[in-house]
């Protein structure tokens, strides 16, 4: 924006800078000097206390050596890419069926998109009592007359996860439908004319013609359930508190007992430093996609 | 819904009203119909079971099924969870969470937006030698996952004295409410016309006065959409509640958990599922109320311009 003015230099736009000091002090001191203070004192050996002496590397060895953090990183892999398959399958088959001009388009949409508003600790609980073998989904059934039903994800170390996948899902997928929506929306009339002149079914359009015409939609909503899935917390602390053992432990979670609980703070600062790097690895590739070639307003 | 594609500044299809035309009644329809009514149920049963169950007796529970309406409609598990349930210490219920959570989220979420509506502004208006490298930070700050800056926001609110203090709490909110909202508000204030603001510069208007007397009145209804966003992240926070605050000042979600996960005493379910229900009700209150608005705040949040 040009000046109409005579100051120049430092004092040149004073008031919008001193406006921006908030958004500079955040940026610098909290984004960036904070993570890099983790960093940094993820080379030492801190326990209760921050210290300065160096380790090198000693605390990541020992991390990786350590069975319940590979049990989280494995548990959030498995987690990960089951929520991000079944997220996008879910939240994009929702908005395909809301966009057939349906009635109660409306009714619909309010409902698959009510747990989103929920906290992940509503979330948790909520599904910890449906999940509950001795009042919950189990027992209702088994008293229809299945006396052998089984149902009990969150009691059985092999099947915790995906007790804890389908609170996940039933909180996320409806703000993938909402954004799947509105890509569906954005797609010219004028292609579902064409295939349907050619005869070519619904359901191919979909997959051969919409989906990659939606591609942008789909990476933004990848970037986006991906980071909120490397942070999840907040749901497994409600729902199953990591147990039974350690069998849904996660990364965010370990972090913090390292860091407030077992007095270990150098131990939680290498986890979060990987953390940093597992979000990075996501994230690069997204904005050279993203921003590289083109500019955005 | 069509309004969503439409705000977010991209050339907006005259035709996004509907896709495919379609015949009235098929066979296709009733697929349709039936895979959606299916869904719902899956979506709207942890509301029904939630409801039904804070409203029955703990005998009633033990007996029979959950997905069983009360046939004895008791709201004892209600007033229970609200003002005598124990958590920890204190035995006032949920109603002490509750106010806290208030304490905490009217400032958070006004001082969150009144900082990130001035960036907005002023990035988009006021554009200074390196705002785009704050900005870039800012929205790259957004995704770095939040444990990595815990430990030192810990030691620096210490430093000045803010660290289990509500005051504290607020500050961490703003913080990590600013890369959305500044994202959100640049967006929008640079939807602008530009004339305007010229027009008012050759007025003589300056930072302070353009944003107040132009921008603020123009801009209502993003800041109602960022109130939304931001009522609703706060209240359900529960990390920064944590970490951030003393037991007497845990905000609803901290309280919620302890009462529902304590390991001491009879599990009293139906008080468990009163007091998540409890919990709920602002966050819900406010999407049903707002209706699209919530959309559009999810979309304005997801998209970036």
């Amino acid at each position: 924006m040009s000046q109409s003015g005579k100051p120049t230099g430092l004092f040149k736009n004073l008031s919008a800078k001193i406006a921006a000091v908030p958004m500079v002090l955040t940026a610098l001191v909290v984004f960036v000097g904070c993570s890099v203070w983790t960093i940094v004192y993820s080379f030492t050996n801190s326990r209760l206390l921050p210290s300065t002496k160096w380790v090198g590397l000693d605390q990541y060895e020992r991390l990786w050596g350590t069975r319940r953090w590979l049990i989280s990183i494995e548990n959030l892999a498995i987690y990960g890419i089951l929520m991000l398959i079944l997220a996008l399958v879910l939240g994009f088959l929702l908005a395909a069926l809301i966009d057939q001009k349906i009635r109660f388009e409306d009714g619909f949409r309010t409902i698959f998109l009510y747990p989103y508003a929920l906290s992940f600790i509503v979330t948790g609980l909520v599904w910890q009592w449906l999940l509950n073998p001795e009042f919950g989904i189990q027992h209702a059934v088994r008293s229809l007359g299945f006396e052998t039903f089984t149902f009990d994800p969150l009691y059985n170390t092999n099947t915790v996860l995906y007790g804890v996948l389908i609170a996940g899902l039933w909180h996320t997928s409806g703000l993938v439908m909402c954004l799947m929506l509105a890509g569906l929306r954005g797609i010219d009339e004028d292609v579902w004319k064409a295939t349907k002149i050619d005869g070519i079914p619904a359901w191919k359009t979909y997959l051969l013609v919409v989906i990659p015409m939606m591609r942008p939609v789909f990476i933004t909503t990848l970037v986006l359930i991906t980071s909120a899935i490397i942070k999840l917390y907040d749901l497994v602390i409600a729902q199953t508190g990591g147990g039974p053992g350690l069998a849904s432990e996660v990364p965010a979670k370990f972090v913090f007992d390292m860091m407030f609980v077992s007095q270990n703070l150098a131990q939680g600062f290498a986890a979060s430093s990987m953390m940093l790097v597992a979000v990075i690895v996501v994230i690069i590739p997204w904005a050279y996609l993203e921003f590289g070639g083109k500019k955005h307003g | 819904m069509a309004d969503v594609t439409a705000n977010m500044q991209r050339p907006s299809p005259a035709h996004a009203s509907g896709p495919k035309p379609r015949r009235a009644f098929s066979r296709n329809n009733i697929v349709i119909y039936g895979i959606l009514v299916v869904l719902a149920v899956y979506y709207l049963l942890p509301f029904y079971v939630m409801l039904m169950t804070s409203l029955k007796g703990l005998p009633e529970i033990r007996m029979g099924s959950i997905f069983a309406p009360p046939m004895e409609i008791t709201f004892e598990p209600w007033v229970k969870a609200w003002s005598t349930v124990c958590t920890g210490l204190n035995c006032d219920g949920l109603s002490r969470g509750f106010w806290n959570s208030i304490k905490i989220t009217v400032p958070s979420v006004f001082f969150s937006i009144a900082v990130a509506s001035v960036n907005g502004y002023a990035l988009s208006m006021w554009r200074f030698k390196g705002a785009n490298v704050f900005f870039t930070i800012l929205i790259i700050g957004a995704f770095i996952p939040y444990q990595v800056m815990i430990y030192p926001i810990v030691i620096l609110l210490r430093e000045i004295g803010l660290y289990g203090d509500l005051g504290g709490l607020v500050l961490v909110h703003t913080i990590f409410g600013m890369p959305i909202l500044t994202l959100l508000f640049r967006n929008y204030f640079s939807s602008v016309p530009e004339e305007l603001f010229k027009a008012a510069r050759v007025d003589g208007a300056r930072f302070w006065t353009i944003y107040l007397k132009i921008m603020l009145p123009m801009a209502v209804p993003i800041f109602v959409v960022a109130v939304i966003l931001q009522t609703t992240a706060i209240w359900n926070d529960f990390l920064f509640g944590v970490i951030f605050t003393r037991p007497d000042n845990y905000p609803m979600t901290v309280q919620l958990n302890n009462i529902v996960n304590s390991v001491t005493g009879v599990k009293e379910y139906n008080v468990n599922m009163a007091a998540t229900l409890l919990s709920g009700v602002v966050p819900l209150t406010i999407y049903f109320l707002s209706g699209k608005l919530f959309v559009r705040g999810i979309a304005a949040g997801a998209v970036k311009g």
